[in-house]
């Protein structure tokens, strides 16, 4: 009896920890959105595609750079910085000459952003899956007090906190994000004052994406690389934007624990379902804060 | 003054009789078509009167109630993968589960809705959205009772209507049907108020009009009709499968409504028959079609945002209420 109690809790907190890792890059990746959609008010279902367009970028970056540990650390820098330049050639071409069409339009655009995508990626990639090991100081985990955690997940659980503390700078210290918050409330007024708000939004658009790209690379390593990939994640993005609030990256950081830790709980108490816990956990708050938990910037 | 309104009559009256010829040559050709066509032909064009449906029944709530219904598919899953369960699992008879299929639909329309129609807007897609995913991953996960991703095969359906021929004209009746069931439900009273919600919901409920029982309503009526579809979908293929009720199936089946012209009535049936014929005659050469829908899409919303059938019949409609408006003078 005893020994089944201690069991439970130790794994209940191994869970949890497991759980607060992957919460890392639900964060990030619905962070990004988050900003997008607070920002722009474009409801970016091409998310998920650049997503996995940074996942596959880490893989061949990392490849191409020896499979070394400073290979992929190099990926986790250079694969998101090119899914924002993507993303910039694709916010000046395309999305700046539709900011003032209604949401349904914006994303049925950008659901054909990732019908695009998503064919690139089986142009440049193939149909296949691929798969990409951790360098050799991630791989293995440390154990304290009987519990095991992946080297690999302690150090998500590390770069989660410094994005969520970067993107707290560039929106509260930073002056474009001092002007992005502004340009969210009132786009024409940011305008009048002689402020450049299509270059705003290009930056933010690449900011956000940026964070996708740094989401998918971070799981290249733990996950098979697939197309489809992005099917999943950008469903739960959207859904912890819209639990935490619209724009709200605190918002998005609040929903994504949520998610995440009835996700993994829920593996404990009903494996076969696990995936219904986070839904019903988005459901019960949106009935009882049909606006999200925080305040949004709609 | 009676003279302009009198020939505005006489035109109108002409128009219905042009709308009731246009309708019963199109019965003709329908009923005809199997005795023309080679039997893929027939297969393809029961294809894309499904679809057609499912496209016009979303049209019903996204063109006419203006709401965002994102995740539309899981209402045209529910009633394929309820026809096929009672079929297999339950052994029920044919005719009870072409009843009891859309009905299971319009329920699982009323719990969403009921859930959704608290919010608006964005937040009304997204919750929907959710809510669909959740009935996707239980259908998906759920190996012992839906087949997981495998679906369901095999279902057993007498040969009258699983034949080719026999599907198809199953399907057109149905949807021929149908069709006039939901134009009269778009030109009822209820229709009319659905789309005064559409236009502005503020002055809607200033006159008394409750917004949210009547985006119910629509939602129920949408997702019966499309449960028929789902139905229909299942008579065709013989099978359903747990992709039938993702959400870029929903997505898809918006491009249709926007490619034909979401404000018209036959639009979504249109760019259904586009869509449809696209994909399955450009598989032949390619296995691009997520870049040719992509690109098409981009190109429609750039310069086309109206849709094609939009595009032809918006100039001829606002003539109309313009000879109205000097009418009432």
């Amino acid at each position: 009896m005893h020994l089944a109690v201690q069991l439970t809790l130790a794994s209940l907190s191994q869970q949890v920890l497991v759980g607060l890792a992957e919460t890392t890059t639900l964060f990030i990746v619905s962070s990004g959105l988050s900003l997008v959609l607070g920002v722009l008010r474009i409801p970016n279902i091409s998310h998920g595609a650049l997503y996995m367009l940074g996942a596959f970028l880490a893989y061949s970056i990392t490849r191409m750079l020896g499979g070394t540990a400073a290979g992929f650390f190099a990926s986790l820098l250079l694969a998101p910085l090119a899914v924002a330049f993507i993303s910039l050639v694709v916010e000046r071409f395309l999305l700046s000459r539709l900011y003032e069409r209604d949401h349904l339009m914006l994303l049925l655009f950008t659901f054909a952003l990732a019908l695009v995508f998503n064919d690139v990626v089986n142009i440049v990639w193939g149909a296949g899956y691929r798969s990409m090991q951790l360098p050799s100081m991630f791989q293995g985990s440390f154990s304290f007090s009987g519990l095991f955690l992946p080297r690999y997940s302690l150090f998500l659980l590390c770069v989660g906190p410094l994005v969520a503390i970067g993107l707290w700078f560039l929106i509260n210290r930073t002056k474009i994000g001092k002007i992005s918050r502004a340009a969210a409330v009132h786009r024409e007024m940011v305008g009048a004052v002689g402020i450049n708000v299509s270059w705003v939004f290009a930056a933010v658009f690449m900011i956000g994406c940026f964070l996708a790209g740094l989401g998918g690379s971070l799981v290249a390593p733990t996950q098979s690389i697939t197309q489809g990939m992005d099917a999943s994640i950008i469903i739960e993005a959207f859904l912890i934007v819209i639990m935490g609030g619209l724009g709200n990256v605190w918002g998005a950081l609040l929903g994504s624990l949520i998610f995440g830790l009835t996700d993994s709980l829920g593996v404990l108490i009903w494996p076969q379902f696990s995936i219904v816990f986070p839904y019903a956990a988005v459901i019960v708050v949106l009935l009882l804060r049909p606006a999200g938990l925080l305040r949004s910037t709609w | 003054m009676s003279e302009a309104s009198s020939s505005l009559a006489y035109r109108l009256r002409s128009l219905r009789r042009l709308e009731t010829f246009a309708c019963l040559a199109a019965v003709i050709v329908l009923l005809l078509l199997p005795f023309v066509l080679p039997d893929f032909y027939v297969y393809f064009a029961a294809l894309v009167l499904v679809t057609g449906l499912f496209a016009t029944s979303l049209n019903l709530v996204l063109g006419y109630g203006g709401m965002y219904q994102f995740h539309h598919a899981v209402f045209y899953g529910a009633g394929a993968y309820a026809f096929a369960l009672m079929l297999t699992k339950a052994h029920a008879p044919l005719w009870l589960a072409c009843l009891c299929a859309p009905l299971v639909s319009a329920v699982l329309g009323f719990l969403i809705g009921a859930i959704c129609v608290r919010l608006s807007k964005l937040y009304f897609g997204m919750l929907q959205l959710s809510l669909g995913s959740l009935v996707w991953a239980i259908v998906y996960r759920w190996y012992s009772f839906t087949g997981g991703d495998n679906g369901i095969n095999e279902i057993p359906l007498p040969n009258a209507i699983s034949s080719t021929t026999g599907a198809y004209y199953l399907t057109a009746v149905v949807v021929v049907v149908c069709l006039f069931l939901m134009y009269r439900i778009v030109n009822s009273p209820f229709g009319k108020i659905f789309q005064a919600i559409r236009d502005n919901p503020q002055r809607s409920e200033a006159i008394g009009v409750n917004i949210r029982l009547h985006q119910l309503k629509g939602e129920v009526i949408a997702a019966f009709f499309a449960g028929i579809a789902g139905v229909l979908y299942v008579v065709v293929e013989g099978t359903v499968v747990p992709d039938m009720l993702f959400w870029t199936v929903s997505l898809e089946v918006m491009v249709m409504c926007l490619l034909g012209g979401w404000y018209t009535f036959l639009g979504p049936l249109l760019g259904a028959a586009v869509i449809v014929g696209l994909r399955t005659f450009t598989g032949a050469y390619t296995e691009h079609w997520s870049l040719i829908l992509g690109i098409i899409l981009m190109a429609l919303i750039l310069w086309l945002p109206e849709g094609v059938l939009g595009l032809i019949v918006k100039p001829a409609n606002s003539k109309m209420e313009l000879s109205a408006e000097t009418g009432r003078k």
